[in-house]
């Protein structure tokens, strides 16, 4: 697996620990709740977004990066937190209502991926309930929803997308602190948890809004009318995901043509994209710049192709510098080719620049993608496939050597850190 | 588009003549008690969303928006609103030509109209509490004859342009458009419902909130289009970067590629298994890469030995791309695209039908290319003498049928040979040039197997 869809196997994830948690205890007390105060109010209706909610679980969805997501379920319980009227009849379900429905409901939409044999991606069940939970309070449990009858047509669309974009913050920072386990800094999780979600995060909310206002006219039909055309915007987020997985295998399997070619050592291009991208993650770069430098540490030995002799063990370390700079700028031109992946090509070209040249006093310009690479290529020619530690000690010790000068000080140490976390390099 | 030809000035006088009346009709119809203010909002709206919408390619991202607000307008501001609004279409922010925007215009208002009539006589009227689930049916129906009518407009001047047969340019357009069509279509109920929701009337700000989802579809599908653009292009380049280690085989790849969607388009392939074939054409020497370059430039007869790593190279692609998980049939063609209908073709000697459909197509591309194109050893042949080299061929080495539906292909569109190199710098770090009078054993020309094949 990529580490870009890595789950969190490793230990250490309080974060997602504690919104499973609180999940847990929220679902069990809405549940009981509910049940001590005589049952639903409405039952008719409860059963039908419930059914529709469950539904919504069955076909979730896996977006870029591993994410699972359920949009039709997300959108008909917000739908469900936000509705005022069915037909022009009052409904009266508290902010619990919501939760316990939403929790009994995903219960049922699990069953199938259970007997399927997928598991079922416990943090986003929990965050999806939190999120609910946290619109439902906010809107039935503030009086909010009583304010809402008497204004003007404008003002209720202002409050649904004010509600729907505090929805989707709760959602970020909940997605941020569940992921935080890899190292990185927080910050730099929570702008790509964001970056990832506004898109589908916002048409959820609004159509979970246009269903509650829309069912005072349509009554139930809002639901599976008006989740037509999310359904239409999920299948276009799979076929990008899919895509985005192809592009990737596609780039693996390509970068494997100097292992074929006898240029370089087996395995090795792929080594160096793993640890990149987790040495990438832990200094807080993008997804969008993780996927560049994965990108660049699958093709960063493609220049080799244009040798006529192959480097032996296609170890770049032992070629002279002029020599990894002419692969380097061969392989960048390649890439450049594409018309559509110069930032790529960039961190190529420059993979073999020092970190700072002798009497070039502040020489950074380099792009950390392409210092990552520098270190992390040298450590894997160094060490290989070898599993010794003290194999792995010495290449570290070299690379220490070379810092400051060859290799950049901070991309160093977050090798070794991410070395010593991890088992896998 | 280049310039029209008369008959398509003909087809497009028709066609906007025949749309002329009904905004007449409309406005004097208008006194019957349209409603103003409605319209004007929809039709501003029109504008930008349809200004919005008709940028970039031709797929489901493009699907022109104005749709939903053509559609969103049944309801609010009946048939004859309905086609008013359409004129708006007139005042898109898009540079086009004026004979396009008028084109344009009249095809939208013609969709407007026939939509009105289905609506009104499917029993559809304003919105009210209940009107549902009964509306849904007229609405659809409305939604549909928009579809065709749009789809068999637009097919009409591209197959009179073109020159390409009508069935064939409506099941494309179609095709692609059906699902977005439907989905945009329901933006604009939600638009409608919500504008004018009795009681609490949201009014023009129901914009707002439907605008929010329909935009992030829209921006959902461009970053599909854009990926799958860059996924096209990235494949084809690393491919040609590939071929640099082999300087008689540039641009092969790609070409295999071009003629085996040729063949398949002829014999009626399906649309997604096109795009897989695509790929394998592509791919499908990407083993050679295995095969040691002094094998690959030795002059004269190969040994049986250096025979066999040759034929082993299409195991070889097939190792490298089966983690591809989307080529699926697309291996059979690379793992066998060097099969014989008689059985003598290799790696596994497979026979008739046995052979994958994917890999009798690329054979014969394949094959094609190769004798088309200078070798270092030979000048390249004439096309008609190269497929008269493959007919010849049919039935022993190659489906008989493909072979035809390439000829049928070439003939109607045309071939071009040799394509720039991509990468022509890379000459000077390129192995050494070939020893004048020297050659290189050609394993894809049809010729050469034969040769190769009787020194084993």
């Amino acid at each position: 697996m990529s580490p870009l869809v890595r789950r969190l196997d490793d230990a250490g994830s309080t974060g997602l620990l504690v919104i499973t948690a609180a999940a847990g205890m929220l679902a069990v007390t809405s549940v009981a709740v509910t049940a001590s105060h005589g049952g639903f109010v409405n039952p008719g209706t409860a059963l039908a977004f419930g059914c529709f909610i469950a539904l919504g679980e069955v076909v979730r969805i896996t977006l870029p990066g591993g994410r699972d997501a359920a949009p039709i379920a997300l959108a008909g319980s917000l739908a469900y937190a936000l509705l005022a009227h069915v037909n022009r009849d009052d409904v009266e379900h508290d902010a619990l209502q919501v939760v316990a429905v939403v929790t009994l409901a995903m219960l049922v939409g699990v069953l199938p991926h259970i007997v399927a044999r997928r598991a079922p991606s416990v943090d986003a069940l929990a965050r999806r309930l939190l999120v609910v939970g946290f619109v439902a309070a906010a809107f039935r449990g503030t009086g909010l929803d009583e304010r809402t009858q008497g204004l003007p047509g404008a003002g209720i669309a202002i409050v649904m997308i004010c509600i729907v974009a505090a929805s989707l913050g709760v959602d970020a920072l909940l997605a941020a602190a569940a992921r935080l386990a890899d190292g990185a800094p927080f910050l730099a999780v929570l702008r790509n948890e964001a970056r990832a979600l506004i898109g589908i995060g916002s048409a959820i909310g609004s159509t979970g809004a246009l269903i509650a206002l829309a069912a005072t006219i349509m009554g139930m039909w809002a639901l599976p009318v008006f989740v037509i055309p999310l359904l239409l915007t999920q299948f276009a987020f799979r076929r990008f995901s899919a895509i985005r997985a192809t592009s990737l295998q596609t780039i693996r399997a390509l970068s494997r043509v100097t292992e074929l070619g006898g240029y370089t050592e087996t395995g090795h291009s792929r080594r160096v994209s793993d640890l990149a991208v987790a040495v990438g993650r832990e200094l807080g770069m993008s997804d969008a710049e993780l996927l560049d430098l994965e990108y660049a540490a699958l093709m960063h030995d493609i220049g080799q192709l244009s040798l006529a002799e192959p480097i032996p063990g296609g170890a770049t370390v032992v070629a002279a510098p002029n020599e990894q700079r002419r692969i380097a700028s061969l392989g960048a031109e390649v890439i450049r080719q594409t018309g559509v992946l110069d930032d790529v090509a960039t961190m190529v070209e420059q993979q073999a620049e020092p970190y700072r040249r002798a009497h070039d006093t502040d020489h950074i310009d380099i792009p950390l993608g392409s210092r990552i690479i520098k270190a992390v290529n040298a450590y894997d020619d160094l060490v290989g496939e070898s599993p010794e530690v003290s194999r792995r000690l010495e290449a570290l010790e070299r690379l220490r050597l070379g810092m400051a000068y060859e290799y950049d000080p901070r991309v160093v140490d977050s090798l070794a850190k991410t070395i010593g976390r991890s088992a896998r390099f | 588009m280049g310039p029209l030809s008369s008959r398509a000035r003909l087809f497009v006088s028709a066609v906007v003549l025949a749309a002329a009346p009904l905004p007449v009709i409309a406005a004097w119809q208008g006194h019957a008690g349209l409603r103003l203010r409605d319209l004007i909002a929809l039709s501003l709206l029109f504008v930008v969303t349809d200004s919005i919408g008709t940028r970039g390619s031709r797929d489901l991202a493009t699907i022109a928006l104005g749709s939903v607000t053509a559609m969103a307008a049944l309801p609010l501001v009946g048939g004859w609103g309905a086609i008013l609004l359409a004129c708006t279409c007139a005042f898109d922010y898009d540079p086009q030509p004026a004979i396009k925007r008028l084109f344009n215009t009249s095809q939208m208002v013609l969709a407007a109209g026939g939509s009105a009539l289905a609506y009104s006589l499917l029993g559809g009227r304003e919105i009210e509490v209940g009107s549902f689930p009964g509306l849904l049916v007229p609405f659809v129906a409305a939604l549909m004859a928009h579809c065709v009518i749009n789809g068999l407009l637009v097919a009409s001047i591209v197959s009179i342009h073109q020159g390409v047969p009508l069935r064939i340019v409506f099941q494309g357009t179609m095709s692609g458009s059906v699902a977005g069509y439907f989905g945009y279509g329901l933006f604009g109920l939600m638009l409608a419902v919500l504008w004018a929701k009795p009681g609490a009337d949201v009014g023009p700000a129901a914009a707002l909130l439907v605008l929010l989802p329909l935009f992030v579809a829209r921006w959902a599908y461009e970053q599909y289009a854009e990926q799958q653009r860059a996924y096209d292009r990235t494949v084809r380049t690393l491919i040609a970067a590939v071929e640099t280690k082999d300087l008689y085989t540039r641009g092969h790849s790609e070409r295999v590629s071009v003629a085996s969607v040729l063949i398949a388009r002829e014999i009626g392939m399906r649309e997604d298994r096109v795009d897989s074939l695509r790929y394998a054409g592509m791919l499908h020497d990407i083993g050679k890469l295995g095969v040691p370059t002094r094998v690959l430039q030795k002059t004269g007869r190969l040994s049986p030995e250096e025979f066999a790593t040759v034929q082993l190279h299409p195991m070889r692609g097939l190792e490298m791309v089966r983690e591809i998980e989307f080529l699926d049939e697309a291996f059979a063609g690379i793992m066998h695209h060097h099969e014989r209908l008689d059985g003598m073709g290799y790696p596994m000697g497979l026979q008739g039908d046995e052979i994958p459909e994917f890999a009798r197509v690329i054979a014969v591309a394949d094959a094609f290319d190769s004798m088309t194109t200078t070798r270092s050893y030979r000048g390249a042949r004439s096309v008609e003498n190269a497929l008269v080299e493959l007919r010849r061929c049919a039935g022993s080495q190659f489906e008989p049928h493909m072979v035809e539906a390439l000829i049928a292909a070439v003939e109607v569109q045309g071939w071009e040979t040799e394509t720039t190199p991509l990468f022509p710098t890379l000459d000077q770090v390129a192995p050494d040039p070939m020893p004048v009078g020297a050659r290189y054993y050609d394993h894809d020309d049809p010729t050469e197997y034969v040769a190769g094949r009787n020194a084993s």
